[in-house]
């Protein structure tokens, strides 16, 4: 019934290699883009915004930029917070001016870059990051390789924490992202209203998408996954793989700066590097894509939607409705998270995802299955 | 088993939706992770004061209070999403209890109107009203504290640190390098040599850090740390045999749960105070008989009594205090979060007013003004017994040398009033 490509022609190649070749997905895709873009951001408050769709936007593309590099090309990280402090601490030093010293003395001191293209500079530094410790992706597989990028999550937290010059000499090691507009409105500081902020953030999410889901279908996203599936293979058949570990390395690296970068500027507006960007990121996000799918462009965002909403749905029922003590609720939640982890490894170890595909081959035959 | 269902969500949504004309005082409290150990019996302490005010007296001035909890496990983004969950039900004061949310909610509560009160953590130059107008951090600040136990050391060896070492083993966060500056100053006034020793949250390592004590031999060891790196690092130093008498918690290491665990080895640690200790006081009989007997207690009910509880408690009747010099003020009961905001700037604490709270001495005297948000920064010593397991008051409450920090507040609340585009004033 739904799903269904009778009476879909498609008279060029170009309409034949679309996104979403049945119109009907793709008329859904229109719908939910519409209502993101014109219907959201006039029914959104504080709360919403602030509470479930930033993080959801935000976690979507960090979520994103780990599937380019696990899901696609096969190459493990648990770096991913580091990088997200990367991008955070790139887009603040950007925003505020880069000051660059040669002994004791100020050589000189950039402009301050606009909010867009200060986020834009965190994802470039960081891709550059992430291209360095991708290097030894080159001699070392699979657990090594998670290692690997393990010391690459403590080394750079451990840099945001220990030279000042990250966080511009202040006294507590914050970063505080001070007000900065666009157009005139304002994007980050306290009195940002929910809208802008949720609009910046789903532009740069939308653009990842549609970047992502083109790189992973071209060339090089058949690269990423001739490494994935041999490596051995897929040097055999004329793929570099230099180029393309790298590539995914960097791609990914990108897109993780970014959500790093929107993250503090726009999200929190003062993190601690620490705290904010720990070993827990890397594994909250490394679940996102488990239990959304391993590459996948919609199991990221489904991961990433569930993973933020499921907590707070948690809260509400739990502490809000029923009025159970709010510990009892925070333990609860560990136990369902890490059980529906278990239970997703074992039962549909493509996540969500593959569900998803599933319920679209049902709903094809569906109300006639014969 | 529908209609069921229907029956227990309509209730549950009757139960959760606000009473009316209730005072509510959100608790962002964290009972999970790391630092648990420090955040129950505080958010126990600080909603037990309030039931026990509605239940013996009807609330404050005759409106009851409602505490609402909200569990942030200590994490920033928790933090942000309770603020944004609570702050709609007309809440009166946020006390996050973390220096890191804190930092987040300075600018959101300022730009909302709501007032926060950080005792004793927080952002130190919070002090100087004239920048922070919704943000308090009476009676103490961290920086006071650190110049408390120079003052402390001082006394003790008759006024001269001269030649002396002091290291400072630190959080690394925001929290534990807030005192650096202030010592790095004293260090310079009074001759004595200073160094820095941080701990990488959430501290459960520090081989390397006491082995490098152990090394440089100071003379004296302060420490500014949280959860469970207190625990390691009382252990730790037991273990390298550094006297106790010489190592200085700040209040936040100075509980009961920092001490038991090494047990008759954590004998004559010190920390620091801005709160009287034990259950000598006649408050806790009335908490007793209007919230443990009545079977209200929060959480298990087994921390009353305990430092970070009586912490909790203060916290609410400073609270409570300025609800009641609020409704003064405004002349009315049922107020809201810029009445409260009046209140806490016009809030004295007077010896005769906590006598009368059955707080007898429990605190320092002190006076908040819009320019002063910062108490006036008494601070005392305790000290732990192993045999009696008990926290004892060694010092009284002392000034501490705010020739090094009034300067110290004013330069750092300065170049945020900059940074933010704030124009320090007073109305």
């Amino acid at each position: 019934m739904f799903y269904r490509e009778a009476g879909d022609y498609s008279t060029t190649y170009a309409e034949d290699q679309q996104t979403f070749p049945i119109r009907f997905d793709r008329y859904r895709y229109y719908i939910v883009l519409f209502i993101a873009i014109v219907v959201v951001p006039f029914v959104v408050n504080d709360y919403w915004v602030n509470s479930l769709l930033l993080p959801f936007l935000i976690y979507a593309i960090a979520a994103l930029g780990l599937n380019i590099l696990v899901g696609y090309c096969g190459q493990v990280s648990l770096g991913t917070g580091g990088f997200m402090a990367v991008g955070a601490y790139a887009c603040y030093k950007f925003m505020t001016g880069v000051d660059i010293w040669w002994g004791g003395e100020l050589l000189f001191r950039l402009p301050e870059f606009n909010i867009f293209f200060s986020v834009i500079m965190g994802g470039v530094m960081t891709a550059i990051v992430g291209v360095l410790f991708g290097l030894p992706s080159l001699r070392i597989k699979g657990f090594y390789l998670a290692v690997a990028t393990l010391a690459a999550q403590f080394f750079l937290v451990w840099l945001f924490n220990r030279v000042a010059w990250f966080y511009n000499y202040s006294a507590s090691g914050q970063i505080s992202a001070p007000e900065r507009d666009l157009f005139g409105i304002l994007i980050t500081g306290p009195s940002v209203a929910p809208w802008a902020a949720y609009l910046f953030c789903l532009i740069f999410t939308i653009a990842s998408a549609v970047i992502a889901r083109n790189l992973t279908r071209g060339a090089s996203g058949r690269k990423w996954m001739a490494i994935r599936d041999m490596d051995i293979a897929a040097e055999i058949i004329g793929v570099n793989p230099l180029r393309a570990k790298l590539t995914a390395f960097m791609v990914s690296s990108f897109f993780i700066g970014i959500s790093g970068a929107l993250f503090f500027a726009v999200y929190l507006g003062a993190v601690e590097v620490g705290e904010a960007f720990g070993i827990q990121k890397s594994f909250l996000v490394l679940f996102m894509i488990i239990i959304g799918g391993l590459g996948s462009i919609f199991g990221s965002f489904a991961g990433a939607a569930f993973l933020v909403l499921l907590p707070v749905a948690l809260k509400v029922v739990g502490v809000d409705w029923f009025g159970w003590p709010t510990d009892i609720v925070a333990h609860l939640q560990l136990v369902i998270v890490g059980l529906l982890i278990i239970v997703f490894l074992i039962a549909e170890p493509h996540g969500i995802n593959q569900l998803w595909r599933v319920a679209k081959e049902k709903l094809r035959l569906w109300p006639f299955p014969h | 088993m529908k209609y069921k269902l229907g029956t227990y969500a309509v209730a549950a949504v009757m139960a959760a939706s606000p009473v009316m004309a209730d005072l509510v005082f959100p608790s962002l409290s964290y009972r999970t992770g790391p630092y648990a150990a420090g955040g129950i019996p505080f958010a126990d302490g600080y909603a037990d004061y309030f039931t026990m005010l509605n239940e013996r007296d009807g609330g404050i001035g005759g409106v009851m209070t409602r505490v609402l909890e909200c569990e942030t496990g200590y994490n920033t983004e928790k933090g942000v999403e309770c603020y944004e969950s609570t702050k709609g039900e007309g809440s009166l004061v946020y006390q996050p209890l973390s220096t890191g949310i804190t930092y987040q909610l300075i600018p959101k509560t300022t730009a909302d109107g709501i007032p926060m009160h950080t005792m004793g953590y927080g952002r130190t130059s919070a002090a100087n009203g004239e920048v922070f107008s919704h943000t308090f951090n009476y009676p103490a600040n961290y920086w006071n504290g650190a110049s408390g136990a120079i003052n402390y050391l001082l006394e003790q060896n008759d006024g001269d640190l001269n030649g002396k070492r002091v290291a400072l083993v630190y959080h690394n966060s925001a929290y534990g390098k807030e005192p650096i500056r202030t010592l790095q100053e004293l260090s310079a006034k009074h001759g004595f040599e200073f160094k820095e020793v941080p701990v990488d949250h959430p501290g459960q390592e520090q081989k390397s850090q006491w082995l490098q004590i152990r090394r440089d031999k100071p003379d004296y060891v302060i420490m500014y740390g949280w959860g469970v790196m207190n625990q390691v690092a009382v252990q730790e130093a037991a273990n390298i045999r550094f006297p106790m008498e010489n190592f200085i918690g700040i209040w936040w290491s100075g509980s009961e749960n920092d001490v038991l665990a090494a047990g008759d080895a954590a004998n004559g640690y010190k920390a620091l105070t801005f709160h009287g200790v034990g259950r000598d006081f006649p408050v806790f009989d009335d908490i007793q008989t209007h919230v443990v007997d009545k079977g209200n207690a929060a959480g298990a009910g087994d921390q009353i009594g305990t430092v970070l509880y009586n912490r909790g408690l203060y916290a609410a009747m400073l609270a409570a205090e300025a609800v009641k010099t609020a409704q003064e003020i405004h002349g009315e009961m049922d107020i809201t979060p810029a009445m409260m905001r009046d209140g806490m700037e016009a809030l004295e604490m007077t010896e005769a007013k906590m006598a009368a709270l059955g707080l007898p001495n429990f605190g320092p005297e002190f006076n908040v003004s819009c320019q002063n948000h910062g108490g006036t920064g008494l601070v005392g010593m305790t000290q732990w017994d192993a045999s009696s397991k008990t926290w004892s008051l060694v010092s009284d409450f002392a000034p501490s040398d705010m020739d090094v920090i009034g300067p110290l507040i004013a330069e750092d609340s300065e170049a945020y009033a900059a940074e933010n585009n704030i124009t320090p004033a007073c109305n």
